[in-house]
C-alpha cells in the first residue's frame, strides 16, 4: 500500500527571542498557529487533529503541558498527540503529523512545536543528578566540542571553517524577520569572539530562544485549494545507541542510514544536484560541514570544502540555512520544525527576503541527543510521482 | 485501511521496582517475551515507539536509555510520545497504515514509587493558577466522585461494587499488585482515604512496564491463529479546566465511542484509576449490562503509569487470542479526571 499524498499549505512561526515575556506558553503557540492557519486560509474549526512536540518537560517546568494547553491549541474535542524525541523532536512531530494524512486517517492536521526556555532553565533541566550516572556538567557545547575536534583532525579541515558558517548564518538571519539574532557578522569577528569549548567560539553557538513553529499538513484534495503546496516527497526517522563503543559520533550511522532511506524515497540519486536548498540542524557552526558529509552532499572529509568555497551561501550550489538556521534562533523543541517549515517555504516560493530562486526540492533536517536521533524530510514544488 | 492486529503483549507490574530509576531494566525481558510469542528477532520489527514521562523519572530524556534496551545497532526507525503506551501504539498503527512498515513493537515504562505520585501529577495542571495550590490526583478524583454522588449518578455502594469485583477478578491475574475480594459491606466499612474515596477506590501506586507487538495482514496471520484485529481506534481530549468541566462526564470518551462500532462488545478493559471513573466510562461508552468489564482486575488492582492504558489493550487482545471473546475493547485515559481518552476495538475473525 502506498502512502496518501500530503502537502504543507501553512507555515507559521513566532518572533524568537531570549525571553518572550509578553506571551504565555499558550500565547506563544497561538502566535505560530494563527500565522500557519492564516497562511493556509483556514480556521481551527477546519482542523481534524493536532500534534504537539517539544523537548523535555523540565524545560518549562510543566508535566505534559499539552494537557493544560489543549483548549488554547484548539484541541478540545479533537485528537491530540504529544511527541518527544530529544532535539530532533520538531522534525519527528512534523513527520507524525504527516503520517496522520499519509495513513488516510485525517485530511487536515495542525502541528505545533514550541519551547519557552525562559520559563525554566535548560542547563538545570539537563543536569539533574542521576543515580549511577557520571555527571557531564558540560552542556551541549562541551559535549559536542570533542566531536568537532575529531572532525577537524579527520578531515584535515582549516580551523576557520566554523567561523565561515557562523558568519554566513548570522548574516542570513538579517533577511529573516522572525530570527532571534539578526546581526551582520564577518569571519574575522567570529574568530575574535570568546573561545567557549575549544574549538567552538561564542559566535559559533546557538542562542537559547523562546519560540514556536506550526504547520498545516493536508491531503491531496485539500491541497488543491492552495496555489503553492509543498508536497512531502519523503520522511525518515532513525535512532542509534547512546552507549556503544563502536559509535562514530562525528559521522553517525543513524544519520547516514536516514539520509540514504530519504533520498531513495524521494527518488534522489545525486543530492547536491537535485536538492536546491537545505535547512540543516546546525547548533554549533562546525556541524554544517559534518552534516554535509553525513547527508551525502559531500564525500567524507570534504564537506568543509563546500563551505569554504561559498557553495552553502545564498548564491551557492547548495544554499544551507538561508533562514539563519539554529545558529540564529533556537527554541529547542521547535528548532527541528523550523527547519522543516523553512524547507517548505523555500519550495513554495514564500520565504520572503531569504528566498532562493527556483527551489523545486528542499531538505529539512533535525537531530538530537548526542547525535543519535535523526528526523528529515524532503519537500517539493511538484506532487511526487508513483 | 490495512488490517493490523495486536499479536504480542508482555507486562510487569509491582509495588516497587528495585532497579534503575526508570524501569528500563524491565524492558529487556519484556522484549524477549515478545520475541518468544512472535518467533521474531528485533530485526523483524519495522518501527519502535515508546511512551514515558520525564517528570515521573525525575530527569530529562528518560526514554533515551530505553532505546538502548532495544539493541539499536544497526540504527532503527524509532519514535517516542510523552504519553501512555496506548498512544505510542496509535503512532505505530499510523506508521503501519502509511505502508512504510508492516510490524511494530511499542513499549512504555514508569517508576511511580520514585516520588510521591499524587504530587508529581499535580505538575500536569495549569501552571499559573492551579499547580501552585498542589491539588493532588487523589483529591481531584475525590471531588469528581463527590460531584457524581451529589448529583445522584452513583453512590458509595456502586463504587464499592466496582472495587469488589475488580479485587475478586485480580485473584486470577499474576501481575495485579492488589487483589482479594471480600464483600461490598466489608469494603464500605473500611476507613475513608479522601472522602468519599476509600483506598480500594483508588488505583495503587504501581511501578511497571509493558510492550505490545503490532503486525499487518499476513505478518499477523503468521504469528497467531487468531490475531486481535484492530477494527478501530479513536481518541480525543477535553479542555483541562477543572472548574468549567462537568466532572461527571467524559465527553472525549463519549466521542471516541461514537467514532467506533461498539455493538456486540463482549469484554471491555477500561482504564479507570478510580472506581467511580469506571461508572463514568461505562455510561460514556454506552456499554450494555452484559459486557464483561475488566476481567483482569483493571487499574484498581495495578496501574503502572504510562503503561496502565496500554495494558488494558493487551489484556483485551488476550481474550481474542484465547478464543474467549470475538469482540473486545481496550481503553486508556490520561490527564486529570479523565481528560483524554482512547478506545481501541479488536475482533477475532
Amino acid at each position: 500500500m502506498a502512502k496518501q499524498p500530503a502537502a504543507v499549505i501553512g507555515v507559521g512561526q513566532t518572533h524568537h527571542r531570549a525571553k518572550r515575556e509578553d506571551v504565555s506558553m499558550a500565547g506563544l503557540c497561538r502566535e505560530a498557529i494563527d500565522r500557519a492557519l492564516a497562511d493556509a486560509g483556514m480556521g481551527l474549526d477546519d482542523i481534524d487533529a493536532i500534534v504537539v512536540g517539544k523537548a523535555p518537560d523540565l524545560f518549562e517546568g510543566v508535566m505534559m503541558p499539552e494537557l493544560f494547553l489543549a483548549d488554547a491549541l484548539g484541541a478540545a474535542g479533537k485528537p491530540l498527540l504529544r511527541v518527544h524525541t530529544a532535539g530532533s523532536v520538531g522534525g519527528s512531530t512534523a513527520i507524525v503529523a504527516a503520517s496522520l494524512v499519509q495513513a488516510g486517517v485525517h485530511k487536515r492536521v495542525l502541528t505545533v512545536a514550541f519551547e519557552k526556555q525562559s520559563e525554566s532553565n535548560a542547563m538545570w533541566a539537563l543536569s539533574v543528578p542521576l543515580p549511577f550516572n557520571m555527571p557531564v556538567h558540560a552542556g551541549a557545547g562541551g559535549y559536542f566540542a570533542p566531536h568537532v575536534r575529531s572532525y577537524i583532525r579527520r578531515a584535515s579541515a582549516p580551523t576557520h571553517i566554523g567561523a565561515v558558517v557562523a558568519a554566513k548564518d548570522r548574516t542570513n538571519a538579517l533577511n529573516n524577520p522572525y530570527a532571534h539574532l539578526r546581526e551582520r557578522k564577518t569571519v574575522e569577528q567570529v574568530l575574535e569572539s570568546q573561545m567557549l569549548w575549544d574549538p567552538i567560539r561564542y559566535d559559533e553557538t546557538c542562542p537559547s530562544s523562546d519560540g514556536a513553529c506550526a504547520l498545516v499538513i493536508v491531503d491531496e484534495d485539500t491541497a488543491a485549494s492552495s496555489n503553492n503546496p509543498a508536497w512531502i516527497h519523503g520522511t525518515v526517522m532513525r535512532s542509534e545507541a547512546t552507549t556503544a563503543a563502536e559509535r562514530d559520533q562525528v559521522n553517525p550511522q543513524a544519520g547516514r542510514d536516514a539520509a540514504a532511506a530519504l533520498w531513495k524515497q524521494a527518488g534522489i540519486t545525486n543530492p547536491i544536484e537535485e536538492i536546491d536548498a537545505a535547512e540543516i540542524y546546525v547548533p554549533f557552526s562546525w556541524f554544517e560541514p559534518m552534516w554535509l558529509e553525513n547527508l551525502g552532499f559531500a564525500e567524507e572529509g570534504t564537506g568543509w570544502k563546500l563551505t569554504e568555497a561559498g557553495e552553502t551561501a545564498m548564491d551557492g550550489r547548495l544554499p544551507v540555512n538561508c533562514s539563519g538556521g539554529v545558529l540564529s534562533s533556537n527554541p529547542i523543541g521547535a528548532s527541528g520544525m523550523l527547519r522543516f517549515g523553512e524547507a517548505a517555504l523555500q519550495v513554495r516560493g514564500a520565504a520572503g527576503d531569504h528566498q532562493v530562486d527556483g527551489v523545486r526540492r528542499a531538505l529539512g533536517h533535525a537531530y538530537g541527543g548526542g547525535s543519535q536521533f535523526f528526523a528529515m524530510w524532503v519537500v517539493g514544488a511538484e506532487k511526487p510521482t508513483g | 485501511m490495512r488490517d493490523v492486529a495486536v499479536v504480542g503483549f508482555a507486562q510487569r507490574q509491582m509495588l516497587e521496582f528495585d532497579g534503575s530509576p526508570t524501569c528500563v531494566e524491565l524492558l529487556v525481558p519484556l522484549f524477549r517475551e515478545c520475541y518468544e510469542q512472535t518467533g521474531w528477532t528485533r530485526r523483524d520489527i519495522g518501527f519502535w515507539c515508546s511512551g514515558s514521562s520525564d517528570y515521573l523519572a525525575g530527569r530529562s530524556f528518560s526514554f533515551v536509555q530505553a532505546v538502548d534496551a532495544i539493541g539499536v545497532i544497526p540504527p532503527v526507525n524509532e519514535s517516542h510520545v510523552e504519553m501512555d503506551l496506548a498512544w505510542a501504539m496509535y503512532e505505530a498503527w499510523l506508521k503501519i497504515q502509511t505502508g512504510e512498515v508492516d510490524t511494530a513493537l511499542v513499549y512504555a515504562f514508569g517508576k511511580s514509587s520514585a516520588g510521591v505520585l499524587r504530587r508529581t501529577l499535580a505538575l500536569q495542571l495549569e501552571p499559573y493558577t492551579m499547580t501552585p495550590l498542589w491539588p493532588d490526583t487523589v483529591s481531584l478524583a475525590g471531588l469528581q466522585a463527590r460531584v457524581g454522588i451529589d448529583a445522584g449518578l452513583w453512590d458509595e455502594r456502586a463504587m464499592a461494587e466496582v472495587a469488589n469485583r475488580s479485587l475478586t477478578d485480580a485473584e486470577k491475574n499474576e501481575y495485579a499488585v492488589r487483589k482479594g475480594g471480600s464483600s461490598v459491606e466489608d469494603l464500605l466499612a473500611r476507613p475513608m482515604y479522601a472522602d468519599p474515596l476509600r483506598k480500594h477506590d483508588c488505583a495503587p501506586v504501581t511501578d511497571g512496564a509493558a510492550a505490545i507487538v503490532l503486525a499487518a495482514d499476513d505478518r499477523a496471520r503468521d504469528v497467531r491463529e487468531r490475531p486481535a484485529w484492530i477494527s478501530g481506534i479513536a481518541h480525543y481530549v477535553d479542555p483541562m479546566g477543572m472548574g468549567t468541566r462537568d466532572l461527571t462526564r467524559a465527553p472525549s470518551a463519549q466521542r471516541a465511542a461514537a467514532a467506533l462500532d461498539l455493538a456486540g462488545t463482549e469484554v471491555a478493559e477500561l482504564h479507570a484509576p478510580f472506581s467511580h471513573q469506571e461508572l463514568i466510562l461505562r455510561r460514556e461508552l454506552g456499554l450494555a449490562d452484559d459486557v464483561t468489564v475488566n476481567p483482569s482486575g483493571g487499574a484498581l488492582t495495578g496501574n503502572p503509569m504510562f503503561s496502565g492504558g496500554g495494558i488494558r489493550i493487551g489484556e483485551a487482545a488476550r481474550r481474542i487470542w484465547s478464543g474467549d471473546a470475538t469482540k473486545v475493547l481496550g481503553h486508556a485515559t490520561s490527564g486529570p479526571a479523565l481528560q483524554q481518552n482512547l478506545v481501541c476495538t479488536m475482533e477475532g475473525r
